[in-house]
């Protein structure tokens, strides 16, 4: 079994998931409340990940993370080391390939908050800010925990994506399932089996308590 | 007010006195003079507050001709119950909430005391958190994943431990809802989560209280028991109110003052007894439910008695204050009520100037009450006791005779009215 590529994967994983908890959150309750007009395209932006082929995301981002493009200039200049092939451009991909993961459980969850128990809130003088984290929160962490653990899941799962643009590095991107790819292509059945188990067993579990929460969380 | 009862929320008045702004000229409008000087030598501040609620707004609505047109101006010096009333869809949910700020008109102006709460030309708009107010959803939206007791506290945040604790247990005594504490709303009545969400509005001491049809969600014993209750607490707490309702009997029982709406306008405003006896246009009368509207025409004025020829049936009534002169073309009025009925031939000396004879067509049965549709040349509607009805030995095509006195036949002005307000056909409005 290839620890270093398990742990690879649940550091890649986990920091996945925090990042899309920060930027998702805001980003889906604002979905969730716009009556903007242009908002479907956002919407559209947002689940495309779920539909592009995985080496079609992978390839424009491995061009926006090259040199040729601005972005990965600047990330030259500053950093002093390419994106691409590096664990940062893959941890830049992975939160491009969870979003629409993170993002529509988020929404859902908002835009099922009675809007009233909102504007009672505003009229008891609690701002807005305060009144998304006494009233919005608590009535819809289900959602918020259910983005979370599939974003998390699917992360650890990813391949495609990885492939383009990490590249296969032991240690830096070199995740799981690249790992289970490489021991079947060396015919080491076992090893790939023992990895692939461990990926499944992770992927019911999350299943599991997604679907489990979603059921008690009922008011 | 009773004396003690007073003293009991005087605290609760003595808080309220960041609120009050003070401006003479409306004392001096809406205060007889002595109690304004009374109340301005008060240096407690209480009530000597002389906030005037100004709403002078438009507020249009995506895709249609809908709108709504507000003008209402109510002094909250002291304590009063507005009833907004009138059928679904007349703008009166949109008017509580752009007042509450919820919603924001496209022009126009709120004003309360010196405060600007909306001026569209300056582009002001205080959101709810700003206004101090205290609004009440129909159907109470209690936070359901809180407790009743956190429930009550929610906006006391900003306020130490102790006097969080003794604001609600004051209001928890007033409202009854001791015993509920941690209860979650799930576990409550309707009355129960009504008084709960009026609860935890009432804590914060609002200076203006909107309900928005607080009991239509009601079973009825209970929305009985609470329509009594509520005003009770309001006088209690001298929270100013404005209520909105398309129940006459609970605009009767609450209100103290009356602004009708009809498709998005504000068609009558005056004391709720007043508008209900005398409304000033055909819509009017239709919206307050007056039960017999017919239409007729002046053929004599003497007396301050208008004689007002209804098809081939003649009336006197009270002359309409203005305007009116022999040829006009009217509305009569009549309340079922203000019908009595006599069978046979009857005594000529009663007071009852109008005597009709007709015939009854339908019959209503009401628990204990006749509702009857008569036909005296023209439909004319009555109310008896279900007694009476036996008494007489009524039935349906019995003749009888309908007695109605003078003052109890309102004439109203028919055609266009001058009257600020009045709506001119525009039938399509939409759900607002």
């Amino acid at each position: 079994m290839d620890l270093e590529a398990i742990w690879l994967s649940l550091k890649l994983a986990a920091l996945t998931t925090a990042i899309l908890l920060f930027a998702g959150v805001p980003l889906a309750y604002w979905l969730a409340v716009t009556h903007w007009r242009l908002k479907f395209i956002l919407e559209s932006l947002v689940v495309l990940p779920l539909i592009l082929p995985p080496t079609v995301l992978g390839f424009y981002i491995l061009i926006a993370l090259g040199p040729l493009s601005p972005i990965g200039r600047a990330y030259e200049a500053i950093a002093g080391k390419s994106l691409a092939f590096s664990f940062e451009g893959l941890l830049l991909a992975s939160i491009l390939y969870s979003l629409p993961f993170a993002v529509r459980p988020f929404t859902a969850a908002f835009a099922a908050v009675d809007q009233r128990l909102m504007e009672v809130s505003w009229c008891l003088g609690e701002s807005r800010l305060r009144t998304f984290f006494r009233v919005t929160v608590p009535l819809s962490w289900a959602g918020i925990l259910t983005g979370a653990i599939l974003s998390f899941a699917h992360t650890l799962g990813e391949f495609g994506v990885v492939l383009m643009v990490g590249g296969n590095i032991p240690g830096v991107t070199r995740t799981v399932s690249i790992s289970i790819y490489d021991e079947v292509q060396a015919v080491n059945y076992s090893n790939a089996a023992m990895t692939s188990l461990v990926l499944l067993g992770s992927s019911f579990l999350a299943l599991s308590v997604t679907t489990l929460i979603n059921r008690k969380a009922v008011y | 007010m009773i004396a003690s009862e007073n003293c009991r929320y005087m605290g609760w008045l003595d808080e309220a006195a960041r609120i009050e702004m003070v401006d003479h000229s409306s004392i001096k409008k809406h205060e007889p003079p002595s109690s304004n000087n009374i109340n301005w030598l008060d240096a407690t501040g209480e009530k000597t507050s002389t906030n005037e609620l100004t709403a002078d707004f438009e507020k249009h609505f995506d895709g249609g001709p809908a709108s709504i047109r507000v003008k209402l101006h109510r002094p909250m010096a002291t304590f009063s119950l507005t009833v907004l009333f009138g059928p679904s869809g007349a703008g009166k949910s949109t008017t509580l909430r752009c007042l509450a700020g919820l919603d924001r008109p496209d022009r126009g102006i709120i004003r309360f005391g010196d405060e600007i709460w909306f001026d569209a030309e300056r582009n002001i708009f205080l959101p709810p958190q700003q206004r101090n107010i205290g609004y009440l959803f129909q159907d109470y939206a209690l936070f359901p994943h809180l407790t009743v007791r956190q429930n009550v506290a929610y906006g006391l945040r900003k306020f130490s431990a102790p006097l969080r604790r003794q604001r609600i247990e004051e209001i928890t005594s007033l409202l009854e809802i001791g015993g509920l504490e941690h209860r979650f709303p799930r576990q409550l009545s309707g009355g129960q989560q009504q008084r709960v969400a009026l609860a935890r509005t009432l804590v914060c001491r609002p200076r203006l209280l909107l309900l928005d049809e607080p009991l239509s969600a009601l079973d009825a014993p209970t929305r009985h028991q609470l329509r009594r209750q509520l005003r009770h607490w309001l006088v209690q707490l001298q929270i100013s109110t404005l209520l909105v309702t398309h129940d006459r009997s609970e605009a009767l029982a609450f209100g103290d003052h009356l602004a009708l709406f009809h498709a998005g306008r504000v068609c009558q405003n005056g004391p709720v007894q007043e508008v209900f006896a005398a409304p000033a246009d055909v819509n009017a009368a239709r919206i307050v439910g007056v039960d017999t509207i017919a239409q007729g025409r002046i053929v004599n004025i003497s007396d301050g008695l208008a004689t007002v020829e209804v098809g081939q049936t003649q009336l006197v009534a009270l002359a309409p204050p203005a305007g009116a002169a022999i040829g006009s073309e009217v509305y009569i009025c009549i309340h079922a009520e203000g019908v009595t009925l006599e069978v046979g031939a009857a005594l000529p000396e009663t007071s009852a100037r109008n005597r009709l004879v007709g015939r009854i067509r339908a019959v209503d049965r009401e628990g204990p009450i006749v509702r009857l549709n008569l036909d005296c040349g023209f439909p004319l509607k009555a109310l008896i006791t279900n007694q009476a009805y036996e008494n007489m030995g009524l039935h349906e095509w019995s003749d009888v005779v309908a007695l109605i006195k003078a003052t109890a036949i309102h004439v109203i002005m028919s055609g266009p009215s001058s009257r600020e307000g009045k709506i001119i056909n525009r039938s399509r409005y939409g759900q607002i």
